[in-house]
Formats: structure tokens, sequence, C-alpha cells
């Protein structure tokens, strides 16, 4: 046992005022992410004795590294992790050094592992991207950058490891630094550091280069150890969600939380949300003593001045700096459940202390973690990232993510399952009436169901089909672009009219010029659009009237959408069987458009077009000739018209 | 800025507050077990801290395995006499009247029986939804993963591969009846983090963290104290008085001690950071095969 050389008493008094960096490791263990992890540890004297004897024994069992010790091993916990040799879940190591206390995230770098890294980096400070200087900016590398500033890290550090693979060439790492740079500037994130090192090597992680003359900046410890982010936090906008409201006696009334962002001070001013009422800072109490003031992220209780009705959910902020207060607002929601979003489900949204409902209104986009290219998709799979919009039962308060980590982040949580199933950042780019809302909005309907009731016509079925001798019928249209549906369309519409019938056409252009003029083509609003059509196609059949729709509808979803508006008996589905190639020739417009990249979601093309499972007629746009008679053939076998 | 900084300390102190009252705030029937250890003194502070000036609105829970060292009843009745605390001691009865202990039936049962299946006992017979324990992430690999809020089935079984994600500090307590969760505020402490608060709040704990002269047994390398008259006669027999301390506290004959001088906190630490063995060592239990903490978690051991 070696003698301490410091006295203890001296070394604890340091250790006190010592802080706290939360740091996130990104990076496969090919990467050697783990080595690099291990490494930190194990010169820090973190690994016990012990622990490193159990060590030796795991590796010749299961270990992926030969004969020297497999610090993957060290850290990898649980069984069937083990088995498989990746780290699957987030696991959080502690180390200390003179200088600092660290809590390290370690998460697996595989985009399957999308949501635990973005788990990890919830509460880290700084994220440490790792690169394989043999293999330079890789796909991996730009989706742990994307995810690192899309969780609002504000300090990035690249590790070239494996210099010693490179012969610690200079070159190499400039160059790899300057792709990378050029990557980061579209993101946000203030604070960029390049370090090279050799993990495996220990080649500048705890002590500086003497392989790297070039090199003149820190080690990746000292480094570490200096970073600057006691700023980082929002000292600004003072909010103060309430958690937890003490009332041990009738005489005192508490109100306990963490301050969130800002600095609350004694005597100050502020304004209760959302009753909007006003009153003093009277004290702030800890245990440990009033204070004048407290900062985030402290915990204390506060008193006011006056009595005020106040419970867990509500918010204290300053009068003069109030927070957005809103129902309906944007964010980027990363899907964390296994199970797919359902679009039309209810959540409870959990944000700052305060749980209400909450539905999904629209989906605007998804990004793509690894080219962050942006598509229209109409709901999320696990690991799947995008920008929504949203609508609360309640108003929350919040700032955006980017200016408050604390008010601007949410969780949303399936009230079947209980589990936590997407988590979000508010951005409030758009203002809350500038967003779209819902599709169809359950709630409503079932708020509308009370006070709508449905009137009686006075004439009846009956007599409506003996006036038109025709039974009002829904004739739905479905094709590619450019597959003759218009063209089938109009020359029905005529061949009816001219044989008695009383009919009505609705296509695509007429309605989006006019009923649907807010609508793009994004799923979402080409099912908006629809269910728009089928209303009007079944006032008309109410009314006795033949319908003819002809509009793309490309899938099942759609489509059952609408039958179930209509009604499965008077909806007769038409298909246009066209192949692709035949449209594209037909009409070319709208595809070229599509390849010079000037339109999007178009069925087909970008948009998958799925062929119906059970159509009423099938036809072909080269019989174009037949094609009318043999509707007007079906109409009359079926005796839709005429009926005599 | 840097006036608005906190140690890191102050930072771990006020998150742990914040997990204990979000429990408070969102369970019905929240208790805190109290294992009367270092880990438990800390947690046992931090509630206190949370609720004042008002009294922690949840009670203290201790499953007594009936093999604890005397000096650990002894301080947990006047602790929680002196500091006002509501203090519920379960043990599993029938085992304990059938004579269940460590001697006996060995290590594997005895925890089994008189922990595990006793901890279960104690937090079904009361409805408990939540349950605080004062496990560490660094204690051990498998504890690195635990979530802070742990979510537990109808059998109060873990699923590694089923918890909930956690980000930020929003934590989600929604569970059906039934269910529960097993909440760890002090997740992100280490041990030294733990000693150097003990020091710094000057927080009592059981005086068996302390070197003092004491009847001990060399089992297999493990040094057993002999606490009371249950130990073995055979075995007692071959006591001899060694300074020792404890690092880690559970049942006596399943606690090794480590030869130690250290009779004060800073010479603890003094001996932590020059000691390269990690503190789980000297518990006897761990030793059964590897992953077996994962096991015993699995089956609703904390």
């Amino acid at each position: 046992m070696t003698t301490p050389t410091i006295d203890i008493n001296s070394y604890l008094n340091q250790d006190e005022k010592k802080d706290l960096l939360r740091l996130l490791t990104a990076g496969s263990v090919d990467d050697g992410k783990s080595t690099l992890i291990g490494r930190l540890l194990f010169d820090s004297k973190k690994i016990y004795e012990d622990q490193l004897s159990a060590l030796t024994r795991d590796s010749k069992r299961v270990g992926h590294a030969g004969e020297e010790i497999d610090y993957a091993l060290l850290l990898d916990g649980l069984k069937a992790e083990r088995e498989q040799g990746i780290t699957i879940d987030v696991a959080y190591r502690y180390f200390s050094t003179n200088k600092r206390k660290f809590i390290i995230a370690d998460t697996p770098g595989h985009e399957q592992y999308t949501r635990n890294m973005v788990t990890g980096a919830s509460t880290a400070n700084l994220a440490i991207v790792l690169i394989d200087a043999t293999k330079g900016v890789i796909t991996q590398t730009r989706r742990h950058t994307f995810l690192v500033s899309l969780l609002g890290i504000r300090h990035v550090v690249l590790a070239v490891n494996k210099m010693d693979l490179v012969n610690y060439d200079q070159k190499v790492f400039d160059e790899i630094c300057a792709e990378y740079k050029a990557f980061i500037t579209q993101l946000d994130v203030p604070d960029v550091n390049f370090i090279p090192l050799s993990a495996l090597k220990g080649e500048n992680v705890v002590e500086p280069t003497t392989l790297m003359p070039w090199y003149h900046g820190k080690s990746m410890l000292e480094f570490l150890e200096s970073v600057h982010i006691s700023s980082d936090r929002n000292f600004d906008d003072m909010r103060f969600p309430v958690q937890y409201v003490l009332r041990p006696d009738l005489d005192f009334r508490g109100f306990s939380a963490r301050v969130a962002s800002g600095i609350i001070r004694k005597g100050e001013e502020i304004m209760v949300l959302p009753s909007r009422k006003t009153s003093r800072i009277k004290e702030i109490i800890t245990y440990d003593g009033n204070l004048d003031e407290a900062f985030p992220p402290q915990s204390v209780t506060i008193t006011l001045e006056d009595e005020i009705d106040i419970s867990r959910g509500d918010m204290i902020v300053y009068p003069d700096n109030l927070p957005r207060i809103e129902r309906h607002f944007e964010a980027m929601l990363v899907w964390m459940d296994e199970k797919p979003m359902d679009p039309s489900a209810q959540f409870f949204i959990k944000h700052a202390n305060n749980t209400t409902r909450v539905r999904i209104d629209k989906i605007q986009y998804k990004t793509d973690v690894n080219s962050l290219q942006k598509s229209s998709v109409d709901h999320f799979e696990l690991n799947e990232i995008g920008r929504v919009v949203l609508t609360t039962n309640k108003a929350i308060f919040f700032d955006p993510y980017k200016k408050n980590r604390s008010t601007g982040s949410f969780i949303l949580i399936d009230p079947m399952t209980n589990n936590t199933v997407a988590v979000g950042m508010i951005i409030d780019k758009l203002n809350a009436e500038d967003l779209p809302s819902r599709i169809v909005d359950e709630n409503t309907l079932e708020a509308n169901k009370l006070r709508i009731h449905k009137g009686e016509s006075l004439i009846s079925e009956a007599q409506l089909q003996k006036r038109y001798n025709q039974k009002g019928t829904t004739l739905w249209i479905t094709g590619l672009h450019g597959s003759g549906k218009n063209e089938l369309a109009f020359t029905l519409e005529k061949e009816l009219f001219e044989h008695g019938a009383t009919v009505v056409l609705l296509d695509g252009s007429s309605i989006r010029s006019g009923l649907s003029n807010e609508l793009d083509f994004s799923p979402a609003d080409r099912a908006e659009h629809l269910r728009r059509v089928a209303h009007i196609s079944k006032l008309l059949n109410d009314q006795g009237i033949i319908t003819i729709c002809s509009f793309i509808s490309p899938d099942e979803k759609i489509r059952n959408q609408v039958i179930q508006i209509i009604g499965e008996d008077r909806f007769k589905l038409i298909h246009m069987d066209a192949d692709l190639e035949f449209c594209k020739k037909n009409k070319p417009e709208l595809y070229e458009k599509f390849e010079q990249g000037l339109i999007e979601n178009l069925p087909g093309a970008d948009l998958q077009y799925t062929t119906p499972e059970n159509p009423t007629l099938v036809l072909k746009p080269e019989n174009r000739a037949q094609n009318t008679r043999i509707i007007m053939e079906y109409l009359a076998d079926s005796k839709i018209f005429p009926i005599l | 800025m840097t006036e608005y900084s906190l140690s890191h300390l102050k930072e771990l102190e006020a998150e742990a507050i914040h997990i204990i009252r979000e429990v408070a705030a969102e369970f019905e029937n929240p208790v805190m077990l109290y294992s009367i250890g270092k880990d438990s003194s800390v947690m046992v502070r931090l509630a206190e801290k949370a609720f004042y000036p008002g009294k922690v609105p949840f009670p203290l829970m201790h499953i007594d395995s009936k093999w604890k060292f005397k000096e650990m009843v002894e301080f947990r009745d006047n602790y929680a006499r002196e500091n006002g605390w509501n203090l519920i001691v379960h043990y599993n009865k029938s085992a304990f009247e059938a004579g269940v202990g460590p001697f006996t039936h060995g290590s594997k049962v005895h925890t089994d029986v008189m922990k595990t299946q006793a901890l279960l006992e104690g937090l079904s017979k009361y409805k408990f939804d939540a349950a605080f324990g004062g496990a560490r992430r660094d204690e051990e690999k498998s504890r690195a993963k635990e979530r802070i809020f742990s979510f537990r089935d109808k059998f109060h079984q873990w699923d590694p591969k089923n918890q909930r994600p956690e980000l930020w500090d929003i934590y989600n307590a929604r569970v059906h009846k039934g269910e529960s969760i097993r909440v760890f505020p002090i997740s992100n402490w280490t041990e030294l983090d733990v000693w150097q608060y003990i020091r710094l709040e000057k927080i009592p704990i059981v005086p068996l963290y302390f070197a003092k002269e004491r009847p001990c047994v060399n089992v297999d390398g493990n040094l057993i104290m002999v606490d009371d008259q249950r130990m073995p006669k055979e075995m007692a027999d071959k006591a001899e008085m060694k300074m020792v301390r404890f690092r880690t506290l559970g049942c006596y004959p399943l606690t090794g001690a480590v030869e130690s001088e250290a009779d004060t906190i800073e010479k603890i630490v003094e001996e932590m950071m020059t000691v390269t063995v990690s503190e789980r060592t000297t518990r006897v239990i761990d030793f059964d095969q590897d992953g077996s903490m994962e096991q015993k978690k699995r089956e609703g051991y904390f």
C-alpha cells in the first residue's frame, strides 16, 4: 500500500469544489470507443483491481480482442449484450480527476440504436464524436453529429482515433477535420474541437502527445478538464415549473421545484401561469438555510407574499418575460417505441412537471438521420425523427428547445401501455395560427355529436329512385397520374347525361382549386382532401345523384377511409390499370417536374401507388373505346342506372 | 458567470431532491427502502432536505433479514425515533419461524427467502406503488444501465429488455394497478461522493463503518465477525480480535470485514483511494456466478 503524499483533508476540500461534466461518447466499438472510455477510466484509476481480474477471466471466454484486455467487456453490462458483443443500452460511467468529475453516457453507435444515443445526449454537456482515421468522415459520423446538434449539445470534440494506423500523419488529420468542418457548419453547434489520438496506444488521451509534434492542442483528458460549461445554462429567462406543493400545516404554503432557467430572486415580482396572478417572492427556502437567489439546476422551495392558488404544473415567471403559452405548436419528435406511431392516437405529454393529453396534427416531414434529407411520411417507426405539429388539451408553457432545454423538452406516453413512446424538442418558428390543424379530431367529433341532430328528409329513398330512375352511387376511379382517369370520367359523364341520368363529376383540379386549396400533396393532406371529396359524394348520393370521382387515391388506407364515409354498398371502385411507362408517355409534365426536383409526393415516383385489392371493375387505357360501354353495361346489369 | 455554478455534490443533491419530490408528487403510496447502510443514510437525508420545512410524506421500510448486525438494528431504531420517521420493519415471519439462516441454509437460500421474498412480501402487503432504493450505478456492471425510474411488473420483476427511455429530467411515472417503480435518487453518485457528502453534511452512520477491534473468523478469505450466539460454535471458536471495519453492511455472516485502521471518514476515504478493490467484493453473496446481480435483479432484488 502506498502512502498518500497529499493531506487527505485538503484533498477532500478541493474535491468538494469540483464541478461536474456530463459527456456523451458517439461511435462504435470498431472506432475504438470502448477502448477510449476504458483508458479514461483506467488511467484515472477507476477500474478496480478485482473488476480487472474478473475481466481477464471473461475475455478468455467471450473476448474479441485476442490476448489483450478487451475494454469493451468491462463496459458492457448485461448478459445478453455480452453474448452479442455489442453495447445495446445507455451505460453510465463515472470517473474523476483532480480538476473535475465526469459522467460518461456510453451509447452504441449503430443506426438501430438512435434512440439510445438520443437518451444519452439529452443530459450531456459535451459529445465526443469518434472517427477512425483510416476511414475518415463516414455516414455514421454525420448521423451522430446530427443527433448531437438535435439534442442541443453545445460542445463537440471530434476525436480522430487510430492515428497510429496512419503513422500519426498530420495530412490525414487535417483532411478529416476540413471535411467535418464543412459538414458541421450546416448544423447548430457553437463549439467544435478536433483532437488526434490513439486510444489503443494511449497516445494523446491522458498525457499530451509526443508522437504528433505538429499538434499543439490539449490531450483529450486535458480538454475535458478545461472546457468551460458553466455558462451553457440559460440564466436569462426565469422559469420555475412548480413540481410539488408543500403544505405541512395550514400556515405554510411552499412551492418546490428545480429552477429550470434564469435566476429567481427574493423580493421580485412574479406571475403565476396559467392564472396570471402576481405576487412577490417572500422566501427561497432550503434545508441548509434561506437564499437570496437561486439558479438552475438548484432544487428549492419558495413562498409568496400573497395567498395564490397554485398547483403542480403551474409555472412561476417574471411578468416581463413570459414563455409561450399555447396548445398548438411544432416540435422535432424522435419515435422511441418498437410499435410504430399511430398518428390518430392520443398520447399523454409530460412537459415541465405538467401532464396533459396531446394529439399529432400533422407530420411536416421525416428527416433521414444519415443524409439529412426530408421526406413525407404518414407515421414514424422506431428511431425515426421528424418535425410534427401537436395540439395539447390544455395550454402548456414553453420556450423553444434551442433557447431552453428544460422548458423546450417533453416526452409522449402511450395511455394504453404507459410506455414512453416518443420524445420531443419544441420549435417556435411559426405562430400557432399558421400551423395546420388536425384532420380528424376525435374530441371535437365527440363534442359535436352532442349538438348535431341529423335532419330527417321528407323525401324517401324510393321516391328519389323513382324520380331519377337511378340509385345514388359513387363511381370512384383510381389510377396513376396519366392513366386516363379524367378522360374516362368526362366521357362517362357525357354518356350518362345523354341517357338521362343525373350525374355530378368531381375531379382533383376542381376540388383542389377551391375547397381544398390550402392542402398540399403530402400523405396527410391528401387524406384530408379525399375525406372532403368523400363527404360531398355522400351528400350527393343521399340526394339520389350518381357521382363520378376521379382521384389517384394511391393506397388502400385512403380508399378505405373513403369507403367508410360513403358506405360500402354504394361505392364502386374502378381501377384504371395503366403501367407507369404508359402514364409517363401519356402525361409527361408532372413526371418531368419530379425528375427536375420541382415537386415531390408523386404517386408512382417517390410515393407508392398500391393496386386496389377488390375493385368493382378493372379497365385498361388501351381499350378506351370499350371502357365507357363496359361501365354502362355494369350499371344497367346491377340496376344502378337505369332501374327500369 | 462562474458565480452561478454548482459543485458536483450540490448538483447531485439537487438532482436527487428533484427525483424524490417527483415520486411524492406522482405516486399515491411511495416508500423509501432503508438498508441502514451509508447509501441509505444519504438518501434519507436527501428526503429530509426535499420536504423541508415539512415532514417527509412517506414512510421508511427496512427489510429485516433477522441476521443484520446488532449495531445496525440499534442505529435504525434510534435514527427513526430521533428524526421523527415513520419506520416499517418487515421480515419473512414464516421463514424466520422455520429457522432459515445463512449457516443452516446457505447464502443463496437465505438471501432469496429473507431478503428478496421478504421485500416482495413487504411491498405487496402495504401496496406500495413506488419504492426508493439507494443503489448507485457505479457499484456494479449491471447497474450501469439501470434507469432512475425502474419499471417493475405485477410480479415485481425487472425486464432489462423492456426499460422505458429516460431523457432529460422528465420521468415517466405512469403505472397500471399492481405495477410499480423502483426509484434510485443517488444513481449518479459514486462511493467517494457518498463519503464526501456524509462528511460535509455530518450524516450519522452505523459505527461498523469505522475501524475497531472486533472478533472475526476467517472464512475462505472473508473476515466474518462474530455478532451473536447463532454462529456455529466450531466456527466462533476460531475467532480472533482484529482491527477491522466494514465497507458495506448486510447480514453479518455474509458480510466480510476488511482489516483497517481507518476510524474517521477522512481515513476511510484515504484508504479507499489507495486500496484498489471495489466495495461489493466484501459481499459474499456476489460470488455465485457471473451476471449474478443481474439474475437477482430480474427476480426482484434491489
